[in-house]
């Protein structure tokens, strides 16, 4: 099956709500798919990472564009998911 | 000829902890203890929207730069366990609006927010098959939500009862269901107590623990003193002890400043402040000096012709202008009319101490 690319819009959130606002996105998400995260904190650039290892996603990339990230990610298997 | 079956020894259920990690060296030591004893611990940290996780450095522009990183989660990869956000903003307004057992020093209803948050991690518990909560409370630490008599009423009035298991000081209480059924073995947790943090620092070292956040004052801006007059003040400017998260993540930015009942100006005071308070343009009149540079002030509340002028003379006080006979200020009401005043600036002495809130 082909995984299919979300976008999920976490600009002018502050942490942790980026990371509750993807876990809560994951969760709707089947596994293998890409989600990007566009975040304006700059504190996701060390916390969306450090959440994806603890629970089993992998983290794709991290783009800077001006005041914007655009964190990717791939959504792993059930066992790391959030219950 | 007799056939041999051999019957692989019962293996006794795993059990499972749900651990409160506030990402302080507390919760850390009370976690890993439990994990030691082979437990299955997985934590969960709540953001309430009080919480002091760095928002203030996410604002600034000098701090952007700065390394940042999320206590809990950096506590939860250094245990290996997996952690659980939970958005308790809405259920949490009820403990900071009726505290039960009322408030500390300042806005900070300790007592009832240790309660919530072992009810919650209780339900979690519940729905998600774990067996008991483990806390990283320790016996007279703090003034208000640690006293003896305290650490009962946080398990009855949470519903945990003897599931809420605090490894630091569980010699001090009596034994709780992980303890008397083996779960746990309460000869290796301890009796901790008091505010000395020795005690902590000497469990941190023999766990190999060197790294760890000290938060400074607390854990959360209810018990900073400005932050909650500044809450106060909300509530009584609006006739209503109540708040959304834009509210109370406001009064963590920029200069509050009252000049009369009905209206206050929230202004910028440094770019990233600025860049922060534009994000909230469409809800909230506001100004910015045209003439000269100078802050965004946004204005909460209702106001007339003159509340405009005085804000806009305000605004322009805050702004190069400062000294100027004239500054051009630019207002644009939230419904998007906007329109240019010519102010004369306040002086010092016309903006008196009491307006800053
Ligand atoms: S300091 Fe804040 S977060 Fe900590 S117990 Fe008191 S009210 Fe709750």
């Amino acid at each position: 099956m082909m995984s299919e690319r979300h976008t999920l819009d976490a600009r002018r959130l502050l942490c942790p709500m980026p990371v509750i606002r993807l876990q809560d996105f994951v969760s709707t998400v089947p596994s293998g798919d890409l989600i990007d995260v566009f975040c304006t904190d700059p504190g996701t650039r060390s916390d969306i990472p450090a959440w994806c290892r603890i629970n089993g996603h992998q983290l794709v990339g991290i783009e800077e564009q001006r005041d914007e990230l655009v964190i990717t990610l791939r959504v792993g298997s059930g066992e790391g998911r959030h219950p | 000829m007799t056939t041999l079956i051999k019957i692989a020894p019962m293996r006794a259920k795993e059990q499972k902890a749900v651990a409160l990690i506030s990402g302080g060296l507390d919760s850390m030591l009370a976690a890993r203890i439990v994990l030691e004893q082979g437990v299955h611990v997985e934590g969960i940290n709540l953001f309430t929207g009080f919480c002091v996780e760095g928002h203030t450095h996410a604002i600034r522009k000098k701090d952007r730069q700065r390394e940042k990183r999320n206590n809990a989660l950096w506590v939860a990869e250094q245990l290996g366990i997996k952690l659980h956000f939970i958005d308790a903003v809405d259920a949490y307004k009820d403990v900071v609006i009726n505290p039960k057992h009322g408030y500390g020093k300042n806005l900070n209803p300790c007592l009832d927010c240790k309660s919530f948050m072992a009810r919650i991690a209780y339900q979690w518990m519940l729905a998600n098959g774990f067996d008991f909560i483990v806390t990283g409370e320790v016996l007279n630490q703090r003034p208000m939500s640690q006293r003896r008599r305290c650490l009962p009423v946080i398990a009855v009035d949470s519903g945990a009862g003897d599931r809420l298991l605090r490894p630091l000081c569980a010699k001090h209480l009596p034994a709780t269901l992980p303890e008397r059924e083996g779960w746990v073995d309460r000869e290796q947790l301890h009796a901790f107590h008091g505010r000395s943090r020795k005690p902590q620092l000497a469990l941190a070292a023999s766990f190999g623990i060197e790294d760890y956040a000290q938060p400074a004052g607390g854990c959360c801006f209810l018990t900073d003193s400005s932050y909650s007059n500044k809450l106060r003040d909300l509530w009584r400017a609006r006739g209503d002890r109540n708040y959304e998260l834009d509210d109370i993540m406001l009064l963590k930015v920029g200069r509050h400043l009252r000049p009369r009942n009905n209206f206050k100006l929230i202004i910028g005071r440094e770019e990233g402040e600025n860049r922060f308070l534009e994000g909230y343009r469409e809800r909230f009149t506001h100004m910015r000096a045209l003439s000269h540079s100078g802050p965004l002030a946004l204005i909460d509340g209702q106001v007339d012709e003159n509340d405009l002028i005085l804000a806009a003379r305000l605004t322009a006080r805050f702004s190069q202008g400062r000294d100027a006979k004239s500054v051009s200020v630019q207002v644009n009401e939230c419904q998007g009319d906007s329109r240019r005043l010519n102010v004369v600036p306040l002086s010092s002495k016309q903006v008196p101490r009491e307006w800053y809130l």
